[in-house]
Parts: structure tokens; C-alpha cells; sequence
């Protein structure tokens, strides 16, 4: 009953805000909206006992990403009739999209008209003398240790290749040197100078 | 509790009620926990500085979060004529209800925990890492100048530290081999046959340093209370606020601290354990352990508080992401390698 409820509120939620994330005229609020919605996610994969899943979910698409989307969206400075003019020539392209998704909703209920999915068919049991965090950890690290590490070393590329496309090296920067910095003590820099009155100090 | 009132009710009207009570009983006393905490705070600052601190209000000024607290209620709500209206009044609540929402797991003695579940850790982090929004709205819709700086550099400070914080939980979480936060005090038994702590094991005191340091960049107090520099940005994100909305942000921002501190007693310092595993200590119940563990803590934060002036920016930033960052990584190395030629029998 409890579950019953807490389903539909998150899942009500979710594809509310989901739709406001595209209705809202402020960018800033779609962001926000997306927020929700992502958090809502978290709450469905709780109920059906993805907890991991679920609070990587929220660490790292609320907790990171989309603060990266907020950040970025302040500081735009958005003009919207400039957004609106370009509505027409992307409108073929997008209406392409829109096809493509409806087509793949109407599939997925199709395909879920056409009966449960058969979870006791599968390869290998469910294993329920663990944790799911234990079962991901054994699957991850043992039968696709190379597609997980592939995804690790593909992720570094891809960080090095954005840092060495940014970078430039810059002339008539004064960098910091902080070791040099903490090195310093109060005697390099200040004189302690006992001047008698009406004489000026020699520099 | 459930079963208690299982007996006169159906099981689910059972457990409603009883998850009912007991959010209150954490929450309520929270409260005055933070009421007390911020007159602490007061009290310890103003030794420091040969000061007398509040002592007008009740015996030894004792009454007078609850007097500051009755001023702020009566006082109007100004909203800007500029700020985005909705969001403006909701950002103080997103903050003082993260804050209160990690305590679900925070165990208070054994088997006293709201909920005990299997990634208690991750939640934590989870919702710590929600505590930046409630600071990025207020920014942005204030519309004013200075909150939006305070919102930029807090977001930044925030992720920053947070990413060092998850390394040093990882070393945490392998030294115990769980996320869930009881089996993590409880991991703690037994240090070299009486000490109590994974802060007493030399490998893993570095991080919990290192731990109370971030705990201290992740809650904006100072040295790195750069969101609200007085000397730079007004009053931070809370410039534009008056009345309750104020006060919450007050209230959330005390409740956070708390949560760290708690945090540094829960997965270093043995939590609810006594810190000497001798049988006559554990006649005084674990809350009281750890409720002085949280005061001792938090001491140091005041002590920190009256004794540091403040960071710059580029000194904080590079403070998380070059030393903080390494190191806590090369910890995750060192102690899994640790763990992987003692406890886990060698080389595979």
C-alpha cells in the first residue's frame, strides 16, 4: 500500500517535471526540473531495490552533473528571440526525433502487452544471499573487468584530450610559486626602523 | 518500535506511525541540539578572545539562541522586487532539509538508527551533495550581484571538496567492508586490544585528518567561509534574506556541522563505542559517547573558528584539488594494497 503509493507519487513526479523540463521558458528552471525529475528516478530505483543505483543517481547526475548544468546555464546570458528564430529550420529534424521516439514508446508497450518478462529464464540466478552492491562489485569485477577498465581508460583519454584542447600557455602570466610563498617569513619583508622625530625614514 | 504498535494496528499503520515518531524524535532535538550548539559556538569564540560571549539572556546567557530565534520569527519577510519569488522562499528550505535528512542514518547507539540501510554511507554523500543547491538558488534568484558570486564560489568549493571526501570514505569503507554505518562503528572494535577508533590506526589517522579539514571546506565554516566574506561579498548568499528564511539557513548551516562532527566520530573515532574497549566503559550508554564525541568535535571547529583567519580562494582551491586529491588517493592505494597482502591473504 505504502509502496503502491510512494510508486505513483514518484513516477506522477517524474514525468511532470520531466514535461515542465521542456515547457519552462526559463532555462534556469528546466534545470531545475530536470533535478526533480532525476531525484524522482532515484525513488523509483529505491522501490524496486536498486538502492545502489540509486544513490550513485543522486551523487552523480544531482550531485555533480547537473550542478555543471546549472553552473553553466547561469552565467548564460539567454536571448529568446534569438532561440525562437532558428524554431523553423530545425523544426524538419526534430519532428525526425519526435518520430523516432514515439515509435519506441509504442514498441515498449507493445512489447509489454505482450506479456512479463521471464526474470527465472535468464543465465544465472538472482543472487540472494548478497548485497546488490556485492553483486555488482562481483559481476563488474570479474566478468567484465576489461569492458569496465576499457570504460575507465576511455574516460582518462577523453579527460586528457579536453585539458590539452584548452589549455594554452600563456605569456606575461605571474604565476604562484607557493612554496616560495610559505618560505617567507616576516624578517625578508618588514624593518623595524627606530626613527627620532622630524627626520624622514631612508628607503 | 514497529512491533510495539503492530500489536494494536495493522503492520503498515504500524510502521507509518512508528517511522513518524521516530523522525521526530531525531528531529526535535536536533533543533534544540542546534540552538545549544550555536550558543556553544558563541560561548567558545568569545573565550578565546577574552570576550564574555551572550550572558544576558536566562542563566549565563543560556536562553539566548531562543531569544535570537523569537526576534527573527517576528520580524517581516522581505522578498527583493527583483528575485525570482518562488525559488527565492524555497532555497532556505531545500538547505535546512538536506540538513536534516542525512540524520536518518546516523546510528545513535547499537540498533538505534532510524534506517538502517546497506548503503548508509552513500546516502550521506548523497544527500551532502544536495546541500549545494539549497546555497546556488539563493544566488541566482536573489538577482543581486554578491549572492551570485557567494553561489559560484560555493558550488565550486563544494564539488571541490567533495570529491576528496569521497576518496577518503572509499579507504573508510574498505578498511570495514561495508557502506552500512553500524557495521562501520562496529568494525571499529578492538584496536591493538583496547582502543577503540579506526583513528588510532596509523595508516588510516592521516585521512581522518584530512576527513575533519574537508568536514570543515564542505560546511563553510572558517578558514574557508569564502561564501560569506564579509570583507568581499556583503553577507554571501544570505545577503538578500530576512526573518525565517534566514533563520533556516542559520538553523541548516549549524545542523550540517553537526552532521560532519558526527560523521568524524562515526567512521573514525568508534561512534557509540567508548574510546577504551574496556568492559566497565560500556556501562554508559553509547549515546552519550558519541554525543561527546560530536561536542569535542565541534569544539575543535569553534577553536579553528576563533583561531585561523580566512583563506584565499586560490589557496583553497588549490589545497582541494592539489594536495587533498592526491593524497587521499594515494591513501585508497596504500590501504587496499594493505588490506590485500594482510587481510585478503596475499597476491591473488
Amino acid at each position: 500500500m505504502i509502496q503502491l503509493f510512494a510508486f505513483y507519487l514518484f513516477a506522477c513526479v517524474m514525468v511532470a517535471a520531466g514535461a515542465l523540463t521542456i515547457f519552462a521558458r526559463n532555462p534556469v528552471h528546466s534545470v531545475l526540473w530536470l533535478i526533480v525529475a532525476f531525484f524522482n528516478a532515484a525513488g523509483l530505483m529505491v522501490l524496486v531495490g536498486a538502492e545502489f543505483i540509486a544513490m550513485l543517481l543522486v551523487i552523480v547526475y544531482v550531485g555533480a552533473v547537473a550542478v555543471l548544468f546549472l553552473f553553466v546555464v547561469m552565467m548564460l546570458n539567454i536571448d529568446f528571440a534569438e532561440l525562437r528564430a532558428g524554431f523553423v529550420s530545425y523544426l524538419p529534424f526534430g519532428m525526425l526525433i519526435a518520430l523516432v521516439l514515439l515509435a519506441e514508446i509504442l514498441l515498449g508497450v507493445g512489447i509489454w502487452q505482450a506479456g512479463p518478462v521471464e526474470l527465472a529464464g535468464r543465465a544465472a540466478p538472482v543472487p540472494t544471499d548478497m548485497h546488490n552492491i556485492e553483486a555488482i562489485g562481483a559481476l563488474l569485477y570479474t566478468r567484465y573487468i576489461f569492458l569496465f577498465e576499457a570504460a575507465g581508460i576511455i574516460l582518462l583519454v577523453a579527460m586528457i584530450g579536453a585539458i590539452v584542447l584548452t589549455h594554452r600557455a600563456r605569456s606575461g602570466v605571474r604565476g604562484q610559486n607557493i612554496a616560495q610563498q610559505n618560505r617567507r617569513n616576516p624578517k625578508d619583508a618588514v624593518v623595524n626602523v627606530n626613527q627620532p622625530v622630524g627626520q624622514g625614514v631612508e628607503l | 518500535m514497529t512491533e510495539f504498535f503492530s500489536a494494536y494496528m495493522p503492520y503498515e499503520a504500524a510502521w507509518l506511525l512508528s517511522t513518524v515518531i521516530g523522525i521526530l524524535l531525531i528531529a526535535l532535538p536536533l533543533m534544540l541540539a542546534v540552538a545549544m550548539i550555536i550558543y556553544a559556538d558563541r560561548k567558545i569564540w568569545a573565550a578565546i578572545a577574552l570576550r564574555k560571549g551572550p550572558n544576558v539572556v536566562g542563566p549565563f546567557g543560556l536562553l539566548q539562541s531562543f531569544a535570537d530565534g523569537l526576534k527573527v520569527f517576528l520580524q517581516e519577510t522581505i522578498v527583493p522586487s527583483a528575485a525570482n519569488k518562488g525559488l527565492f522562499l524555497i532555497a532556505p528550505i531545500i538547505t535546512f532539509t538536506v540538513a536534516l535528512l542525512a540524520w536518518a542514518v546516523v546510528p545513535f547507539d547499537v540498533g538505534v538508527v532510524l534506517s538502517d540501510i546497506n548503503v548508509g554511507l552513500l546516502y550521506i554523500l548523497a544527500i551532502s551533495s544536495l546541500g549545494v543547491y539549497g546555497v546556488v538558488i539563493a544566488g541566482w534568484a536573489s538577482n543581486s550581484k554578491y549572492p551570485f558570486f557567494s553561489a559560484m564560489r560555493a558550488s565550486a568549493q563544494m564539488i571541490s571538496y567533495e570529491v576528496s571526501i569521497g576518496f577518503i570514505i572509499i579507504c573508510v569503507v574498505l578498511w570495514a567492508g561495508s557502506f552500512n554505518m553500524s557495521t562501520i562503528v562496529e568494525s571499529q572494535k578492538g584496536y591493538y586490544g583496547f582502543l577503540n577508533g579506526h583513528g588510532f590506526n596509523p595508516l588510516l589517522f592521516p585521512i581522518a585528518v584530512m576527513f575533519l579539514i574537508s568536514a570543515l571546506a564542505e560546511t563553510a565554516r572558517a578558514p574557508f567561509d569564502l561564501t560569506e566574506a564579509e570583507s568581499e561579498l556583503v553577507a554571501g548568499y544570505q545577503t538578500e534574506y530576512s526573518s525565517m528564511a534566514f533563520a533556516l539557513y542559520w538553523l541548516g548551516e549549524y545542523a550540517n556541522v553537526i552532521l560532519m562532527c558526527a560523521l568524524n566520530a562515526l567512521l573514525f573515532w568508534g561512534g557509540y563505542l567508548p574510546p577504551i574497549d574496556w568492559a566497565p566503559l560500556y556501562m554508559v550508554p553509547g549515546i552519550i559517547w558519541l554525543f561527546a564525541k560530536i561536542f569535542f568535535f565541534f569544539f575543535v571547529f569553534s577553536w579553528v573558528k576563533a583561531t585561523v583567519p580566512r583563506y584565499r580562494y586560490d589557496q583553497l582551491m588549490r589545497l582541494g584539488w592539489k594536495v587533498f586529491l592526491p593524497v587521499s588517493l594515494l591513501f585508497v592505494f596504500l590501504i587496499s594494497g594493505f588490506l590485500m597482502l594482510t587481510r585478503y591473504g596475499g597476491a591473488a
